[in-house]
C-alpha cells in the first residue's frame, strides 16, 4: 500500500526545458522590440477663432514679427536677417524690459510671431522654430543660474512645471497662417 | 590515491543555476511589456528633419500619428505629397476626414496628442491645412516630430 503511493508521487512534469523555452521567447522579443521614443517640438494650438470675439490686441513693440519666404529667407521686423541671428534677436527682444522703445515692455507681454509662405519648406520652418525655442532655452538657463542652479533642467527637476521661471518668461510663440505666396 | 580524492571533495565548482529561469522570465516579461508589435506600413516617405530643442513624449498611448510626405510609388520613385492616417492615405483635398477622425479620437481620449510626422521636403501649406482641421476638431496638443541633432541632449 505504502509502496504504491510512493511511485505515484514520483510523476512530475519535466521542467528542465523551461529555461530553454523562456530563452527562445526572450530572444524573439529582443529581436522584435524597437524602443523608439518619439521626440519632437510639442506645442498647443489656439482654439478655433470665435467670430464674436476679436483677437487680443498686442502692441506693436511687444510683437517680434518673423517672416520666412519660400526660399528660406528671413525678415525680422521688416529687416533681413540670417537664421543664426534669430536667437540673439529674440533674446534681445524678450529681455528688453522696456529699455529700447522699439522692443518689448516685459517678457510676459512679448510675443514672437512666426509666419511663412505656403511654399516654404518644412525643414526651414522647423530650423527657425528651433532657433526661437533655443533662445528661450538660453533665457531659462540664465534665469536658473541666477537662482543658483546649474541649468534649467536642474531647476525644473526641483520645482516641476509650470514654475516661477515659466511664469516670468512665458514662451509666447504665435504661428500665423501662411500667406498663399506667389 | 586517497590524498587525491580528498582534494576534489573539498571544492565545489558549480555555479548555482536554480534562479536562472526566474531571471530569464523577468527579462522576458520586461520585453513583452515594452514591445509594440504592430507598426503601420508607411505609404509616404518619412525623412524627418532634426532639431536641438526638443522634448520626449513619454505617454505613447496618448499619441496619434499623421504622416505627411511624398507618396512611395516603388522602385525609388516618389509621387505628390500625401497624408496618411493609420493604414490609409487621405484623399486629395478631403481634409474633413482628418477633422472627423481626430474629433472621434479626442472624445475617446481627451488628453490626445497628435504627432505630425512630416517629411522635410513638404511645404508649409499642407501642414497649415492640417493644423486648421485639428483646431476645428479641438485636438489642440500637437507635436512636430523631429529627430535629435547628433550630440545634443533631449530636454526642454
Amino acid at each position: 500500500m505504502l509502496k504504491k503511493k510512493k511511485t505515484r508521487e514520483g510523476a512530475e512534469v519535466p521542467s528542465s526545458s523551461l529555461a530553454d523555452i523562456a530563452f527562445l521567447l526572450l530572444v524573439f522579443f529582443l529581436v522584435v522590440t524597437t524602443i523608439d521614443i518619439d521626440t519632437g517640438i510639442g506645442l498647443v494650438l489656439p482654439p478655433p477663432p470665435d467670430p464674436e470675439q476679436p483677437p487680443p490686441e498686442v502692441r506693436e513693440r511687444n510683437m517680434l514679427k518673423i517672416l520666412m519666404n519660400e526660399r528660406g529667407q528671413i525678415l525680422i521686423n521688416d529687416e533681413q536677417a540670417a537664421v543664426r541671428d534669430v536667437q540673439d534677436r529674440v533674446i534681445n527682444f524678450v529681455m528688453n524690459r522696456g529699455a529700447d522703445p522699439n522692443l518689448s515692455e516685459t517678457p510676459q507681454q512679448a510675443v514672437v510671431s512666426i509666419k511663412t509662405d505656403r511654399q516654404t519648406r518644412y525643414d526651414f520652418y522647423i530650423e527657425m522654430l528651433d532657433e526661437v525655442r533655443g533662445a528661450y532655452r538660453v533665457m531659462y538657463d540664465a534665469e536658473a543660474r541666477a537662482r543658483g542652479y546649474r541649468d534649467y533642467n536642474q531647476f525644473r527637476d526641483r520645482h516641476g512645471e509650470p514654475n516661477e521661471i515659466r511664469r516670468e518668461i512665458p514662451m509666447n510663440i504665435s504661428l500665423a497662417e501662411p500667406d498663399p505666396g506667389s | 590515491m586517497s590524498h587525491f580524492q580528498k582534494k576534489q571533495a573539498s571544492t565545489k565548482q558549480e555555479v548555482p543555476t536554480t534562479a536562472m529561469p526566474d531571471i530569464i522570465f523577468i527579462l522576458l516579461i520586461f520585453f513583452m511589456v515594452v514591445t509594440v508589435l504592430r507598426e503601420v506600413e508607411l505609404m509616404v516617405r518619412q525623412n524627418l528633419t532634426d532639431a536641438e530643442n526638443i522634448e520626449r513624449i513619454e505617454e505613447k498611448r496618448l499619441v496619434s500619428y499623421i504622416y505627411v510626405g511624398p507618396e512611395i510609388l516603388g522602385a525609388g520613385q516618389y509621387g505628390d505629397t500625401r497624408i496618411q492616417i493609420d493604414d490609409a492615405l487621405v484623399d486629395r483635398d478631403d481634409f474633413r476626414t482628418i477633422q472627423n477622425v481626430m474629433r472621434e479620437r479626442r472624445t475617446q481620449e481627451p488628453r490626445l496628442i497628435v504627432s505630425l510626422r512630416v517629411d522635410e521636403e513638404s511645404e508649409m501649406g499642407i501642414v497649415s491645412d492640417i493644423k486648421q482641421e485639428l483646431r476645428l476638431a479641438d485636438a489642440l496638443r500637437i507635436n512636430y516630430s523631429t529627430r535629435r541633432t547628433a550630440g545634443t541632449d533631449v530636454s526642454m
